[in-house]
């Protein structure tokens, strides 16, 4: 069962509709218990670095997540500020990240760039799999996932980089480190794109 | 890059509507139906305005709210009568990534700051109605475009910005409905003077203008409505979207 975790922010909703959608059994919990019989976790969010953080101390789920995740090697996927929470730390905030992986999450510079580059980034940009990542695979056309997002990931070790993307420049939209995923995106709202990607992590861990 | 094409949905008391120069109504059809249609054509994104609840400064129906985000995977946006932290709220919860904000940014001052403090700006669209008077002056209007308020477009737009606004949703009620083609010069000046995403909106009536108000404007992405649901001079009602190809 993917188990949904609900610390307070985020599209539960749109998530869960889409696992269902591509045959998956989605469940949403808030409870130690929940993700103690997760065999697959979805770290969802939206809003602000340290926020995230701060709900997600207060929701009790800390010690639990980094056991099931770290030491169970239960496979997870972290959305959007999700992916942002397991980096080591955020330029957005002071509070320290889940540390998941050896990356930090870093504020969007254009300095040196030609042209205009409003922040958020908004909108859909072709996403391009780096290091053999699969999950990315199956789709006739290149793969395209919806942004909206000011800050990104910056992995100190290259090989963490799952998955890539360019706005003014290059930049890591994924990273993944054995059990643990991340995407910067929101696959759950990248209609035919996105059905592919949760198809591919669920039948990855089937 | 990929640039956004928007469709905007106008909703009017449970079924979809096409207003000219936000006046005369069009009656579409279902709107369950239609999203069906654009999440096979793979839409970028949606935006659902509540014309009904826009002009009474009524709640939202948040049932139909509920039965639309139930059928879109793709981003999706409402706006209309929205004036409270609680309803944004409820609206995000049912699926929804971004709320527009328009009146109730006028009339309640406070409103956009705490929105932005509390969602976060990505989630927050401030959404601008203009339109000329007889003697050809540009006024900004609120609820459905019924009433002038006594401030400059780009005035407006950079304050909106300023109080954290993420997308600025710019519209021409002139233009609205008429196929003839975006106020170019408008979107040009809003674009230019804020550093959030603008959103093109009024008079498109095919792909060119849609590229148009972003290669020659300035905007981050095109929004219609009449072009993206009529068809022919008779304007007959068939759901399009341009695809990967066409674009």
């Amino acid at each position: 069962m993917a188990v949904i975790i609900d610390y307070g922010i985020g599209n539960l909703g749109s998530i869960k509709n889409m696992i269902r959608k591509v045959g998956g059994k989605p469940s949403i919990g808030s409870t130690r218990e929940d993700i103690a019989q997760a065999d697959m976790l979805i770290l969802p969010g939206v809003g602000a670095f340290d926020s995230g953080i701060k709900h997600l101390q207060a929701s009790g789920l800390m010690d639990i997540l980094n056991q099931r995740v770290l030491e169970d090697k239960v496979p997870v996927l972290g959305i959007c500020l999700g992916a942002q929470l397991m980096t080591q730390f955020s330029e957005e905030g002071q509070e320290q990240g889940l540390g998941w992986f050896d990356a930090q999450t870093l504020k969007m510079d254009f300095t040196d760039i030609p042209g205009k580059w409003p922040l958020p980034n908004v909108g859909w940009r072709n996403v391009f799999a780096q290091n053999g990542y699969n999950i990315l695979d199956g789709t006739e056309e290149i793969p395209r996932f919806y942004f909206v997002h000011s800050y990104y990931l910056s992995a100190n070790d290259p090989s963490l980089i799952s998955m890539t993307a360019n706005y003014g420049f290059d930049f890591a939209c994924g990273l993944r480190h054995e059990n643990i995923h991340c995407c910067q995106f929101h696959p759950e709202k990248s209609h035919a794109f996105g059905m592919q990607f949760f198809r591919n992590f669920l039948k990855a861990y089937s | 890059m990929h640039t956004r094409y928007i469709p905007v949905l106008l909703l009017k008391d449970g079924g979809l509507y096409k207003t000219r120069k936000f006046g005369k109504e069009t009656y579409l059809g279902d709107p369950i139906n239609t999203i069906k249609i654009f999440n096979d054509k793979l839409v970028d994104e949606l935006v659902f305005l509540d014309i009904a609840a826009a002009r009474r400064k009524s709640e939202p129906n948040f049932e139909i709210l509920k039965e639309i985000a139930g059928e879109c995977f793709m981003p999706l946006t409402y706006g209309g009568g929205l004036v409270a932290i609680e309803q944004v709220r409820e609206i995000l919860a049912i699926g929804f990534e971004k709320v527009v904000v328009n009146s109730a940014a006028w009339t309640d001052p406070t409103l956009v700051s705490a929105l932005a403090r509390y969602f976060g700006s990505s989630t927050i669209v401030g959404s601008i109605d203009v339109k000329r008077d007889w003697m050809r002056r540009e006024k900004v209007f609120i609820h459905g475009g019924s009433e002038a308020i006594s401030i400059d477009v780009v005035d407006w737009a950079q304050e909106l910005e300023k109080r954290g606004i993420g997308e600025i949703m710019i519209n021409s009620i002139d233009k609205d409905g008429e196929m003839t083609g975006y106020d170019l010069d408008l979107i040009r000046r809003v674009s230019s003077a804020v550093s959030v995403p603008v959103i093109a909106a009024g008079g498109a009536r095919n792909v060119n203008d849609l590229k148009s108000a972003i290669s020659d404007a300035g905007a981050s992405a095109s929004a219609a409505g009449s072009m993206f649901v009529f068809q022919g001079k008779h304007r007959a009602v068939l759901i399009s979207y341009p695809s990967t190809k066409e674009r």
